[in-house]
């Protein structure tokens, strides 16, 4: 998808035929669209900014403070530490996600019976509404009448307090988000298999290389850049994780659980905060943003070599 | 020969092994549920877990029913999911033909970064706004922010399968004189239909999943189902049998869904990767 949109604009001043003046004709036709994007999207970009320069009280009148509100963050310990939460969960969801997803991926490109059935289960997790299952799985985590205990200790493993006890629950919430993200890394690196060229693979089959061998030298080097793709998509959608950690922590016990998106809501929404709320949005933006843009440009550099 | 004939048999079951442990956490998660949405609550809090229902009940189910007010929670939700998704469709169908004909690729590109921004900064200043406006306690801001979701959906799938369709009609109609309008809806529309339902599917199914902008901007009376199943654990000493029973009618719709339409979600996604909020 990022793929597309790079290696399309880069061919397109040289569709040259009908140049610009033809182009203009189709305008029409995304102007609608256009100002309902504008004002449900781009303008709220903006009025975030505006906010965060203000002081805002619950009937809506506002007084201007400057950068008062973003010096105030790297003073606001809480803050600080929803930022290392927030790259830890997102380093652990990235992960694992990431390396099941491709191995599922490897999988479910070979032929096999029922392989669409087995597959739409598979991806059952990532469609079901969020709400729902994270409900069911903090049932499934409850230390004394949870499922989950009963299985560990059944087979001699101690129990655990998952997502009720600071130590584990960030783990806990990763193993969830596992769960239901590895079917979307899945079917991205299936799209990119999807898409090769079959000679590598039958030249490496008559020259006798292992399975392994092939995956490593060649499966991997090819998906490649769909596996970027889907590590920086999964990136973005980790770092703005918030049904699963809301529903099933709160970002608790304390705060062991609160990211950043987690205390931006308690600020705006609890507290009322709202213009320091607006300039944290502002910051966990540009985080979202660097941390994509980073690793694009290790995708680019990945393909010039 | 014979070894040969073994080792391709251990491969064949270590394989097999492999499906079955990659689709065997789905499988269980749901059935749980489901076992859970069907026994009393005795069952439900025993530590030797009860795995089959026995016998399976539905009370579970018409406590839900009863003790809230689900109906009125779930026509929220589909006029709140039908509303977005109908005004998405109606906007970027149009849309994703005018920027792929265009090539206006600095379009597609804003539509990525609103891929990007966390839902919860719309949620601040659209917050505002709707209180400024008055509208608070309608369902009317929830659609328009659904809109948010469903927008940038329908017009990234039909970018991407305008660009796919082969130009020739729509030149060749061009040539004998039609305009652009008319190749659109005469010739454009009837060859999208496969991607206006992937679009209209996936869009419908991630504005129904949304939770966030429910939970800030729905009252009492306005709740979606997400937020409705969410409130109610909010009451201490809940029970989980009619929690269960409520979580699973919130996700059966989608879960239907994607039964039913796998190939044309697999086949959205996979170009997209698309998922809002």
């Amino acid at each position: 998808m990022n793929a597309d949109v790079q290696t399309t604009a880069a061919r397109a001043p040289s569709t040259g035929l009908r140049g610009r003046n033809y182009a203009r004709k189709y305008w029409p036709f995304v102007v609608p669209a256009g100002v309902v994007v504008f004002a449900v999207i781009v303008f709220p970009w903006i009025f975030t900014l505006f906010m965060s320069m203000h002081e805002w009280d619950v009937r809506g009148t506002f007084t201007y403070v400057g950068f008062a509100n973003y010096l105030r963050l790297p003073t606001d310990e809480r803050f600080l530490w929803s930022v290392v939460r927030t790259l830890y969960f997102t380093a652990l969801s990235v992960f694992f996600p990431v390396v099941l997803g491709v191995a599922a991926a490897v999988c479910f490109h070979r032929n096999f019976p029922l392989r669409g059935f087995a597959r739409t289960v598979f991806i059952l997790p990532m469609m079901a509404t969020p709400v729902a299952i994270a409900l069911v799985w903090t049932m499934m985590f409850h230390p004394q009448a949870g499922v989950l205990n009963y299985l560990l200790t059944s087979v001699g493993l101690p129990p655990s307090q998952w997502s009720y006890a600071a130590s584990s629950v960030i783990p806990t919430l990763v193993l969830v988000e596992t769960w239901q993200w590895t079917p979307l890394v899945m079917l991205i690196v299936l799209g990119g298999l999807a898409s090769l060229p079959t000679d590598p693979f039958e030249a490496a089959r008559i020259d006798g290389a292992s399975a392994w061998d092939t995956f490593r030298h060649l499966t991997v080097p090819l998906v490649w850049p769909h596996i970027i793709v889907a590590t920086v998509i999964r990136t973005i959608d980790a770092l703005k994780a918030f049904d699963l950690i809301f529903v099933v922590s709160g970002g608790g016990p304390g705060t062991s659980s609160e990211t950043i998106n987690l205390y931006l809501y308690q600020t705006a929404f609890a507290f009322y905060n709202l213009g320091y709320a607006a300039a944290m949005t502002v910051v966990f933006f540009v985080i979202i943003l660097l941390i994509s843009l980073v690793l694009f440009t290790v995708r680019q550099r990945e393909q010039w070599q | 020969m014979n070894a040969h004939r073994i080792r391709r048999g251990i491969g064949r079951v270590f394989f097999g092994l492999s499906v079955f442990a990659l689709i065997s956490p789905a499988i269980l998660v749901f059935l749980w549920m489901l076992s859970l949405s069907l026994k009393n609550e005795v069952d439900n809090m025993s530590f030797v877990p009860v795995f089959i229902p026995n016998p399976p009940t539905l009370n579970n189910f018409i406590e839900v029913f009863e003790r809230n007010d689900f109906l009125t929670y779930t026509i929220n939700s589909v006029i709140v999911s039908f509303g977005a998704t109908g005004l998405a469709l109606l906007l970027g169908v149009p849309a994703g033909f005018g920027i792929a004909k265009a090539k206006a690729h600095r379009v597609a590109a804003l539509i990525m970064i609103a891929r990007v921004t966390p839902g919860l900064s719309y949620l601040i200043p659209l917050f505002l706004l709707f209180q400024w406006l008055g509208l608070t306690g309608t369902l009317t801001p929830l659609v328009i922010t659904h809109l948010v979701i469903t927008v940038p959906i329908v017009v990234w799938v039909m970018i991407g399968f305008f660009e796919g369709l082969p130009p020739d009609l729509e030149e060749a109609a061009l040539v004998d004189g039609a305009t652009i309008r008319q190749a659109f809806f005469h010739i454009a529309l009837p060859l999208a239909r496969p991607g206006i339902v992937v679009a209209m599917i996936l869009a419908f199914i991630f504005s129904w999943n949304n939770f966030i902008f429910g939970v800030v901007l729905a009252g009492r009376a306005t709740r979606t189902l997400p937020v409705a199943v969410y409130n109610v654990i909010s009451f201490e000493q809940v029970s989980w049998g009619p929690l269960a029973a409520a979580a699973l009618l919130v996700t059966l719709p989608v879960l239907a869904l994607t039964l039913i339409m796998q190939k044309e979600i697999v086949a959205g996604l996979t170009a997209g990767g698309v998922k809002g909020g």
